[in-house]
Order: structure tokens, then sequence, then C-alpha cells
């Protein structure tokens, strides 16, 4: 067994702090609320929906529509520009273009550019971008579609500590403008007081009845 | 249309492994389809080496001999024909024409053939292709030569010129006594017409005038010591009469036959076997040809199974270089099914890809085979003296373009399912 969550819930629109030393399962728990992984017992419940009954197929369509996705590096497809990296969700499924805030992906996208203060390097190749912009581009993608869940793993590790607080900050802003729930992981504490909510894995993590149902019905 | 667009975008990302992917995809398409080309207009310029012609007759051989030298001027007979039989058949009530020919001699290495006005007339090849001189007139005086294309081309002859005549083939006997001039030069036909001279039935006896047995009279060598052999002109010139009643045809090697009507073939082609004066055979060119094609395909069969293997190849390269790249692109795998993309489109993406790389890579394919064959056309004909068609695709080359296309879509699936493993169990998290 490589996660026993007896229960963790996450409530609509809050901001929580996932931490917990490396091997504690982090990733894997955030595999499961992204529904790419299921769990072996119990359920993961989210909006309402419980994941673990899910198809494989209606899971990838869940986290197209309801998921933001930030990793810790290399959140770009090499061969996309800044923009298409960006608007890539909301063409992989509708309801997220549906839920633009602007009339066309484009537009939306430079909103959230400008946002999280990215805008010059949208018309940018990805490669020419450094690991804060990308990271930044990252969150964009995330964002755009206003998803219900943005999970953030670990973004801010590759950052150095100005930049880390600034991307933090944006990403808050735009999380609450957006009004998403955003799950957050870091092994870095000096984090935790950005969050209203914190959760140690090394705690979560016991022997129990294992269900995750973050997000409110 | 995301996910075409994503494979677009990621195969030029890739440009040159793509390009020569392509590339070798194309280069063996195109090898392919050439060599169907080559093998279509082999096999069309053969059987159509000779058309309209009901029967062939010859003596008593064998079927493809008497089709080498009578048709391809290759080999040579054993026995001709009295010229009394062919009169005999040439005045057949169902015969409409006859062609006469009369082989066995040869001026450098090209062969010469005795034949009429007939030959003029009706000889045919490619679909009923009639002989047309590209210059001057038939041979149908005594010394009158006409010779094909090739040996133009080759000999550097031109209307008016003075030829000598060997005997037998590559012979080292030269009837230079006998003063034969070059009358006309035909059109070229890619038939084994343009490698020989015509001269007439005539023509051949006043060469032979006074041989016996194979042997010249002793007034044509330089030894002179026989009857006319008393000063140095009447050695020069001791054929002089150009009438062709002072040299009437003995025998011919071969003869054409094109019947009033084509009903009447088989009853011919028996009545002039079983024929009791003279062991004569008559054969039917057409089946003859295809059945001598058919004797020398396995080697077309053996090029086929060659540019097949090529093509095999040429997918296999595309395989490796996608399989390949499947580990630089697994963070990008992770990357869309953490935007949501599922298993299934994962595999489309690489489906697709494969797919664009064998589809490109045939269309292109066909763009090569049809810019080479325009190119190497006129190059190959003179060449080889192969006439190559420039025609639409047939439908086995459909077939070749959608099997190669269908493979690439196919082979396509290995890699995609190493990804679709790769990225369930990678899940978001690439461990690299």
């Amino acid at each position: 067994m490589i996660l026993d969550v007896p229960s963790l819930r996450l409530e609509t629109g809050t901001r929580t702090f996932l931490h917990g030393p490396s091997g504690s399962g982090k990733t894997t728990l955030l595999g499961l609320l992204a529904g790419v992984l299921t769990a072996d017992q119990g359920e993961v419940r989210i909006l309402g929906d419980d994941l673990t009954r899910m198809s494989g197929a209606r899971r990838d369509a869940f986290r197209a529509r309801h998921v933001g996705y930030v990793f810790q590096m290399f959140n770009l497809i090499p061969y996309l520009s800044v923009l298409e990296n960006i608007i890539l969700p909301v063409r992989m499924h509708a309801e997220r273009r549906r839920r633009m805030k602007e009339s066309s992906p484009a537009a939306e996208a430079r909103r959230l550019a400008s946002a999280l203060d990215i805008d010059q390097a949208l018309g940018a190749s990805v490669g020419s971008l450094s690991v804060g912009q990308q990271q930044r581009v990252a969150a964009c993608r995330a964002l755009i579609g206003s998803p219900e869940i943005i999970i953030a793993d670990e973004p801010t590790s590759s950052l150095d500590h100005d930049r880390r607080d600034a991307f933090l900050d944006l990403l808050l802003e735009a999380c609450e403008g957006a009004g998403s729930t955003l799950v957050f992981v870091s092994h870095d504490p000096t984090l935790a007081s950005h969050f209203e909510q914190q959760v140690s894995l090394g705690e979560a993590n016991v022997a129990g009845r294992t269900a995750v149902s973050p997000g409110a019905a | 249309m995301l996910v075409l667009d994503l494979a677009l975008k990621s195969l030029r990302n890739r440009l040159l492994t793509t390009v020569l992917t392509v590339g070798s995809i194309a280069l063996s398409v195109a090898l392919l389809l050439g060599v169907e080309n080559v093998r279509t207009g082999m096999r069309e310029s053969f059987s159509n080496t000779i058309s309209d012609t009901q029967l062939i007759v010859g003596p008593k051989s064998g079927t493809i001999q008497l089709l080498l030298y009578s048709v391809f001027g290759m080999g040579s007979p054993t026995q001709n024909i009295s010229w009394d039989a062919y009169q005999e058949w040439a005045g057949h009530p169902s015969v409409e024409w006859t062609i006469p020919y009369a082989l066995g001699d040869s001026h450098r290495g090209f062969r010469v053939i005795g034949t009429d006005a007939a030959f003029y007339e009706h000889y045919r090849y490619r679909g009923g292709q009639s002989i047309e001189l590209a210059a001057g007139e038939p041979a149908l005086g005594v010394f009158d030569v006409v010779i094909g294309s090739q040996v133009a081309g080759e000999l550097g002859y031109t209307v008016g010129d003075q030829i000598a005549v060997t005997h037998g083939m590559g012979g080292f006997i030269t009837h230079d006594d006998t003063p034969f001039a070059i009358t006309g030069i035909l059109d070229a036909t890619f038939t084994p017409v343009d490698r020989a001279i015509y001269v007439t039935l005539e023509g051949i006896e006043a060469m032979h005038e006074g041989w016996e047995g194979g042997v010249p009279p002793m007034s044509a060598m330089s030894f002179g010591e026989g009857p006319g052999a008393e000063g140095d002109e009447a050695q020069a010139a001791p054929v002089q009469s150009a009438d062709p009643a002072d040299y009437p045809p003995t025998q011919v090697t071969a003869f054409f036959v094109g019947l009033t009507n084509v009903r009447d073939v088989l009853s011919l082609q028996r009545d002039i076997n079983e024929w009791e004066t003279e062991p004569i055979m008559a054969v039917m060119p057409g089946l003859a040809l295809s059945e001598m094609w058919q004797g020398l395909g396995f080697a077309e069969q053996g090029l086929q199974l060659v540019s097949l293997f090529v093509v095999a190849v040429g997918l296999l390269g595309m395989l490796v270089s996608l399989y390949t790249s499947l580990d630089a692109r697994r963070r990008e795998m992770a990357i869309l099914r953490a935007i949501g993309a599922g298993p299934v489109r994962i595999i489309l993406l690489l489906v697709l890809e494969s797919f664009l790389l064998a589809a490109i890579g045939a269309a292109l394919g066909v763009a090569v085979v049809y810019g080479g064959l325009t190119l190497a056309q006129p190059w190959v004909e003179s060449q080889f003296g192969l006439y190559l068609p420039i025609q639409a695709l047939s439908q086995l080359e459909y077939t070749y373009l959608g099997a190669v296309i269908g493979a690439g879509f196919i082979i396509g699936f290995v890699p995609a399912v190493k990804a679709y493993r790769t990225a369930l169990h990678d899940g978001l998290a690439v461990r690299v």
C-alpha cells in the first residue's frame, strides 16, 4: 500500500497547503485527485462525483473539465507556442471553453497572462522562457476556463526565493479571481502561511478508513 | 482536430527526423512504383513488339526460337522455307497479306532482313502503329537499303550512304561486291525493328549471286583466279544489274501472315502445321509472346519482391524513429494526460503521426515517380529502347499505396500502445 488516507475534506474555494516528506505519497494523492490513479479501496469524491466509480475515459473527461494541473517543472509542450500551450485545455474540452470570461481563447489567454505578468512572452517559443516564466505560463494554462480545482505539485521548488513568493502571490490571486479550489503541494513549510488550510500527509496517512473527499458537494 | 494539430506540430518540431522518415518512405514507394512502371512498360513493349499479325510461319523448330529470330532479331534459323512453299501459303484464300523475312546476313553487327513492300505496308507494332520512314523511300530496288533508327544513330548513316553487307552474323566475309545504298531511314519504334537493316528479297539474292553452298564465287574473293577475275574493274563490280528479274528469290526464312478473317486463324494454323510438302510451322504471336513472357516472369517477380522489401524497410525505419522518440516524449505525454487527454487521444496522436508520415511519404513517392518518369522517359527510350508510358496509377499501384499507408497506420500502434502503457504507468509524474 502506497498511501492510506482515512479522510480528507477540502471545501470549495479554499486554499490548501499539502506538505509531507518525500515518499509520503503526495504525488500519489494528487494522482488520485486528478483521476489518473484509482484508489484500491475507499472513494474519492470531487464536486459530488465519485471518481473511483468512473471509467478511465470519464475520469479523463472529468479532469479536462474540472482540474487544472501545474507540475514542478517542464510543464509545457515544447513544440507549441506559449499561447498554444495556454489554450490547450479549452481546446480539449468544451465546458472549459464555455466558462471563459473572454469571448475567444486567445483573449482569455491574454487576460490570464497579464494577470500572471507573462503577457509579454505570449508569442515566444517555450524554449526561450526562464523556469519562472514557464511556471507562470503553466499557471495560466491551469487557470484557463476557470476549473473548479487547481492542483499544483511543488510548482515553486525550482524557483529562487523572490520568484517563489512572487509566483505564489500571483497564483493565489488568480485562483481567487477564478473561484478555484487550490491544492498546493510543497515540502517548503515557510509557504504554509499563505494558505488557510494545511494538511500534513505524515499525519493524514495513517491506517484507518481510506477516503479522500476534497471539494464540497 | 486538436490531435491532428498536435501531430502536425510535433512532426514539424522534429523536422529532421520527419524529413528523413518521409524521405525514406517516399524513396521506397517511388522504387516500388518505379519497378511496377518498368515492369508494365517491359511487358507492354514486349507483347507489343508485333501486333495485328495473326500468324508467324517458319521452318519447323521451337515456338520460342521462331519468335526470337523473326520478331526479336535474336539467334539464327537453321533452315529456310522454299519460295514455292511461301508462294503456296501466301496465295491461300484466307490470307490477306504476308510479309516475307529472309535472314542470315548482317552489317556491322546489325541484322540484314530481306523483305518486300508488304513490310512497309502491313507491319504493325504497339497497338497497330505502322512503320514510318523518318527520311527517304522504302527499299524496293535490288540495291536499296532502309535502316532502323538505332542503326542510323549508332553508325551515323544518312540517306545516300553506300554500305557493304556481311554474310552470317558478325562474319568476316563481306559482300563488298554489291553496291547497296541507303534509300531510307525508319522512325524509331522502340522494337527490334530499330536495330535491323532492310533490303529486298532480290537484294539478298544479288548478294549471294554466284555463291554455292555458302561459299562466295571466286570472282568476289580477293585472290581472283576464277571466271570474271581477269581485270580489276571486273572484280570491283562483277554484279551490276539492278533488274529484280535477274535475282528471283529462292527462299525466305519466315513470314508474317495477316488474315482476311481472323476467325480462320486456328484452321490455317492447323493446315500449315500439318502440311506434308515441307516441314513448316505457324505460331500465333500474341499467344506465344505471352507464354514467353511468363517464362521470363520470374525476373520481374524477383524485382517486385525486392522493392516490397525496400518498402518494408522504409516503414520499419519509421517505426524505429517513432519508437525511439517516445522516451523523449514521456514528459509530453504526462502533460497531455494532466490536461485531460485520455489514453485514446494519446494513441490517436501517435497513430496519426505515423499515418501522416506514411501518407506524406507515399504522396511524395508518387510525385517522385511521375517526376522521374517525365525526366527519364526520353533517356530510357533512347538508351534501352524501353518505352515507359506515363499514365494514371493502376489498380495495383493504388493497392500498393493503400497498403503502405495502411501499414503506416498499423505500425503506428506499436509506439502508441507503448506510449499508452508508459503514460498509464507514469501517471502524471515522470520518473526519469
